[in-house]
C-alpha cells in the first residue's frame, strides 16, 4: 500500500523492499503479509459473493430459471467453502498479522518466514478448489460439510476438495502457531497478559482453537479420501463403520471453527466500542474469561449440529444443555459492550456504526441459535431456511460486519489517509438495511418449512424469496462501494490521518506514525498503562 | 543484519513461495492421479514432492546458517520452541481424530449395528444375522474373513525397540550437554538404527498381514482403523528417522554446542511424541 515512502522511520538495518516480486512474494514483513491476506480475503468475498448472487437469482421466483439443479448444489457448496476458508478466516488472519505486533509492541511476527508461507499456501489451495469447477462432473456438490456417503458418490472433485482442505489447513495451523508464538513471546516488557488489548486476547484463544481442530478436520477428510479411493470402511455400515462417525469428527472441528470465525470479531468490537464511547471497556477481565469459556464450551457442543441423526436421548440432552450454556458468556459480552456505551460520549463514525449494528444483529443470530439448540424445536427447524438465516446473521452481520468495522477503523493507520466518511456511511446504511431485507425473511421461510439447499420451491414461499433476493442484490452491489472507499482512501484521498486517528483511541498501535512505517518497534516500546485501551484493570 | 541482542527478523526469503508451489504441485498431482489421470498426476506429484524436499533443505540451511552466525538471541530460541511445541500438539490432535474413530466404532457403532440400544432398526431391517464383536469387518464381511496380529510377537518387540530408542536419544542428549562427542554420535546412531529396525519389522508385519492373515486395508472397519493408525504412525517414524539422520550429520559437523542445540531437542521431542503414540497404539489397537 502507501507506506513505502516512510522507510526513513525505521531504525534497523533491513533494506527497503525493492522490486514487486521481492516485496510481495518473498516478504517477511507482517504488514505486507497482512495486506496480502486482506486483499486475498476481499477477492474471495467477491468470488463467494457472486455465487451467492447466482443462488439468489435462481431463487428469485419458483421454478428452474437460470441454473441446473446440480450446478445449484455446486454453488451452495462452493459459496460456503469460499466464504469460510477464503474470506472470513483469511481476513481475520490478515487483521491479526497487521495489528497484533503493533498492539503488543513486537518488531514483527515471531516466525516471519513461516508467516509468508501461511499466506501463499492459500491462493494455491483455492486454485485446487476452484479448478474443480472445470472437472468432468463439476465442483463438489454435496455441501461444504462433505457428509458421506453423498460426498464420495459424486465425481472426481472430492479429491480436489480434500486436498484443498489439507493445504488450507496447513496454512491455518502455521498461521495460528505464529500468532500464538507472537503473543506469548513477543510482547514488549510490561505488556502483561492481562494488559493485552482484547483483540489480541481473542486471537490468542482463536489460535489455540485452530491448532486444536484443524488437524481433526484433516483426519476426517483423510478418512473420506481412503473410503473413496483405498477401500476403507470408516463410514460404511456394511464394513462395520458408520456414516454418522464422519459427522461427529467433522463437527468436533466444525463447532470450534464457528468460534474461530467469531472470537476475533468479538475482539474487534471490543476495541472499537470503547474508542467511540470514549470510555474504557467495561469488564475487561470478564471479557477475557468469557472468551475463554466460549472456547472451552465449543469443544463439548458439536452434536447440536446433528440432533436429527438419531443420537441417544442422553446425548441429545447433554448437547442441548451444553449449547445453551454458551449463551451465558456471550451474554456477558453483549452486556459489557452495552455498558461500555452507557453514559459514554458517543460518536458514530463508520466503524462505530458497524460495531453497533454488530451488537444488535449478532445478538439476533445468537437468539435464533438458542432456538435451534432446543432439541424438539430443532427437529422442526433443521435443514430449513431458518438455519440459513441463523448462520448468516452470525457470519454476515457478525463476522463480516466486524471485518468491515475493523477495516474502517484501522485503514487510516495502514494507509495514512482518512477514508471518505460520507461514502463509508452510505456503505453502512445500504448494507445494514439490505442485509436485513436479505436474511430476515429467511426466518419466516424456514419456519414455514422451506428446505435449504434446494433450487426450486413451493409457490407458497414465493413472496419472501423475492424480497430476500432483492435484499441480496442490493447488499451485493453495495459492497462495490466498500471497494471504492478503500481504493479511494489508499490512493486518492487528500485528508491525511493523524497518528492517533480517532479522538478516543488508545493502545500502542496509535503511537506509531500513520501510515505505520514498514518496520515498527525494532526497539521494544515503554508501556504506559494509561495509554492502554482498557484503562486500569486493577479495579 | 540485526544488531546484537535484537530480535532477528530475517531478510526476504524465497523458500516460502517455492515451498507453496511445491506443495500445490504435489497435492494437485495427487488429486489427478487418484482420479485415474496418472499420466498427468504422477509426474506432477513427484516433481512437487522434489520441490518440497528441496525447499526443506534450502529453508533449514538458511536457518542453520543464521543460527551459526549467532543471529538468534534467546527470544528467537523461545519462538522456535513454541513453534515446535504447538506443531506437536497439532499432530496429537491429528492422531486424536483416528483414535476417536476407533473408540466411537468400538464403543457405539458396532454394538448398535448388532441391535443394541437405539440403533435397533438398522440391525432389524438390514442385518439381523449380525452379531457384534471386535475385531469385525462388519455385517457385510467386507474384505473376507481375516485374523489379527498377535500383540505379543513383533508388536511387543517393536514396543521395546521404541522405548529403548527413547532411552538412547536421552543418553545422546546428556552426552551433548556434557560435551562427550563420541558418546553423542554413537548413541544418536543407535537411535537411528532402532528407528530403522522398527520400520523394518513394521513392514514385515504388514506383509504378513496381507499375505497370511488376509488382514488388509479392505478388511472392514478393523482393517481401516488398524492400517490408518499404524500407517500414519509408521509415516511419522519414517519422518522422525530421517530427522534423526540429519541431526546425526549436524552433530558430526559440530553444529551444536553444549548450551545451544535446539535442533537436536526439537527432534528429540518429536521422537518422544511418536513413541507415546505407539504406546497408545499398542494398548488400544493391538492389546485391547
Amino acid at each position: 500500500m502507501a507506506h513505502a515512502a516512510s522507510q526513513d522511520h525505521h531504525d534497523d538495518h533491513h533494506e527497503a523492499p525493492s522490486g514487486f516480486f521481492r516485496r510481495w512474494f518473498m516478504s517477511t514483513n507482517h504488514k505486507d503479509i497482512g495486506t496480502l491476506y486482506l486483499i486475498f480475503a476481499l477477492l474471495m468475498f467477491f468470488i463467494g459473493g457472486s455465487m451467492a448472487m447466482l443462488i439468489r437469482a435462481e431463487l428469485f421466483e419458483p421454478g428452474l430459471q437460470l441454473v441446473q439443479p446440480y450446478f445449484f448444489n455446486e454453488l451452495t457448496t462452493m459459496h460456503a467453502l469460499v466464504m469460510i476458508f477464503g474470506a472470513i478466516m483469511p481476513a481475520f488472519v490478515g487483521l491479526g498479522n497487521w495489528m497484533i505486533p503493533l498492539m503488543v509492541g513486537a518488531p514483527d511476527m515471531a516466525l516471519p518466514r513461516m508467516n509468508n508461507m501461511s499466506f501463499w499456501l492459500l491462493p494455491f489451495a483455492f486454485t485446487i478448489l476452484l479448478s474443480s469447477f472445470f472437472l468432468p462432473g463439476g465442483a463438489p456438490a454435496g455441501g461444504w460439510t462433505m457428509y458421506p456417503p453423498l460426498s464420495i458418490q459424486g465425481g472426481d472433485s472430492i479429491a480436489f476438495l480434500i486436498f484443498f482442505v489439507h493445504v488450507s489447513g496447513i496454512s491455518s495451523i502455521m498461521g495460528a502457531i505464529n500468532i500464538i508464538a507472537t503473543i506469548l513471546n513477543m510482547r514488549a516488557p510490561g505488556m502483561d497478559l492481562l494488559k493485552m488489548p482484547i483483540f489480541v486476547w481473542t486471537w490468542l484463544i482463536t489460535a489455540f482453537l485452530l491448532i486444536a481442530v484443524m488437524p481433526v478436520l484433516a483426519g476426517a477428510v483423510t478418512m473420506l479420501l481412503t473410503d473413496k479411493y483405498f477401500g476403507t470402511s470408516f463410514f460404511n455400515a456394511a464394513g462395520g463403520g458408520d456414516p454418522v462417525l464422519f459427522q461427529h469428527v467433522f463437527w468436533f472441528f466444525g463447532h470450534p471453527e464457528v468460534y474461530i470465525m467469531i472470537l476475533p470479531a468479538f475482539g474487534i468490537i471490543s476495541e472499537i466500542i470503547p474508542t467511540f464511547s470514549r470510555k474504557p471497556l467495561f469488564g475487561y477481565k470478564a471479557m477475557v474469561y468469557a472468551t475463554a469459556s466460549i472456547a472451552f464450551l465449543s469443544f463439548i457442543v458439536w452434536a447440536h449440529h446433528m440432533f436429527a441423526v438419531g443420537l441417544p436421548l442422553g446425548a441429545e440432552l447433554f448437547f442441548m444443555y451444553a449449547t445453551m450454556l454458551i449463551a451465558v458468556p456471550t451474554g456477558v459480552k453483549v452486556f459489557n459492550w452495552v455498558t461500555t456505551m452507557w453514559k459514554g460520549s458517543l460518536t458514530f463514525e463508520t466503524p462505530m456504526l458497524f460495531a453497533v449494528a454488530f451488537v444488535i444483529l449478532f445478538t439476533i443470530g445468537g437468539f435464533s441459535g438458542i432456538m435451534l439448540a432446543l432439541v424438539p424445536a430443532d427437529f422442526q427447524y433443521q435443514d430449513t431456511y431458518f438455519v440459513v438465516a441463523h448462520f448468516h446473521y452470525v457470519l454476515v452481520t457478525g463476522a463480516a460486519f466486524s471485518i468491515m468495522a475493523a477495516v474502517y477503523y484501522w485503514l487510516p493507520k495502514w494507509s495514512g489517509n482518512m477514508y471518505s466518511e460520507r461514502w463509508g456511511k452510505i456503505h453502512f446504511w445500504l448494507s445494514v438495511v439490505s442485509v436485513n431485507v436479505l436474511f430476515f425473511p429467511q426466518h419466516f421461510l424456514g419456519l414455514a418449512g422451506m428446505p435449504r439447499r434446494i433450487p426450486d420451491y413451493n409457490v407458497a414461499f414465493a413472496d419472501f424469496n423475492m424480497i430476500s433476493s432483492i435484499g441480496g442484490f442490493v447488499f451485493g452491489a453495495t459492497q462495490l462501494i466498500f471497494v471504492g472507499v478503500i481504493i479511494h482512501c489508499v490512493f486518492f484521498a487528500k485528508k491525511k490521518a493523524t497518528d492517533r486517528v480517532w479522538e478516543g483511541s488508545k493502545g500502542l498501535e496509535w503511537t506509531v506514525p500513520s501510515p505505520a512505517p514498514h518496520h515498527t518497534f525494532a526497539v521494544p516500546p515503554v508501556i504506559d498503562d494509561s495509554q492502554l485501551a482498557h484503562g486500569d484493570v486493577t479495579h | 543484519m540485526a544488531q546484537q541482542g535484537a530480535y532477528y527478523v530475517p531478510h526476504h526469503s524465497v523458500w516460502p513461495i517455492v515451498g507453496s508451489v511445491g506443495l500445490f504441485t504435489t497435492m494437485f498431482g495427487a488429486a489427478h492421479w487418484l482420479n485415474d489421470q496418472g499420466a498427468l498426476g504422477r509426474p506432477m506429484f513427484f516433481i512437487g514432492l522434489a520441490v518440497v524436499i528441496f525447499t526443506l533443505f534450502g529453508w533449514f540451511s538458511s536457518v542453520i546458517r543464521e543460527s551459526i552466525k549467532g543471529n538468534y538471541n534467546s527470544q528467537v530460541d523461545v519462538s522456535f520452541r513454541m513453534g515446535m511445541m504447538w506443531f506437536i500438539f497439532s499432530e496429537v490432535m491429528f492422531f486424536a481424530a483416528f483414535f476417536g474413530a476407533l473408540f466411537y466404532t468400538r464403543v457405539f457403532s458396532v454394538p448398535w449395528l448388532g441391535g443394541e440400544g437405539h440403533g435397533l432398526f438398522t440391525h432389524h431391517y438390514l442385518w439381523d444375522q449380525y452379531a457384534p464383536a471386535w475385531p469385525t469387518n462388519g455385517p457385510g464381511d467386507v474384505g473376507g474373513p481375516f485374523s489379527t496380529v498377535s500383540p505379543w510377537g513383533l508388536p511387543l518387540l517393536n514396543t521395546l525397540i521404541l522405548l529403548t530408542s527413547s532411552v538412547t536419544i536421552t543418553i545422546a542428549h546428556h552426552a551433548l550437554r556434557a560435551g562427550r562427542r563420541k558418546q553423542l554420535l554413537v548413541f544418536q546412531a543407535l537411535t537411528v538404527l532402532l528407528g530403522a529396525t522398527f520400520l523394518y519389522f513394521q513392514a514385515h508385519e504388514y506383509m504378513e498381514a496381507y499375505e497370511h492373515l488376509n488382514l488388509t486395508l479392505h478388511s472392514g472397519v478393523y482393517g481401516s482403523t488398524f492400517f490408518m493408525l499404524t500407517g500414519f504412525h509408521g509415516l511419522h517414524v519414517t519422518l522422525g528417522t530421517i530427522m534423526l539422520i540429519v541431526i546425526w550429520f549436524r552433530c558430526a559437523k559440530g553444529h551444536f554446542s553444549k548450551e545451544n542445540h535446539f535442533g537436536f531437542e526439537a527432534v528429540a521431542w518429536y521422537w518422544h511424541f511418536v513413541d507415546v503414540v505407539w504406546l497408545c497404539l499398542f494398548l488400544f489397537v493391538y492389546i485391547m
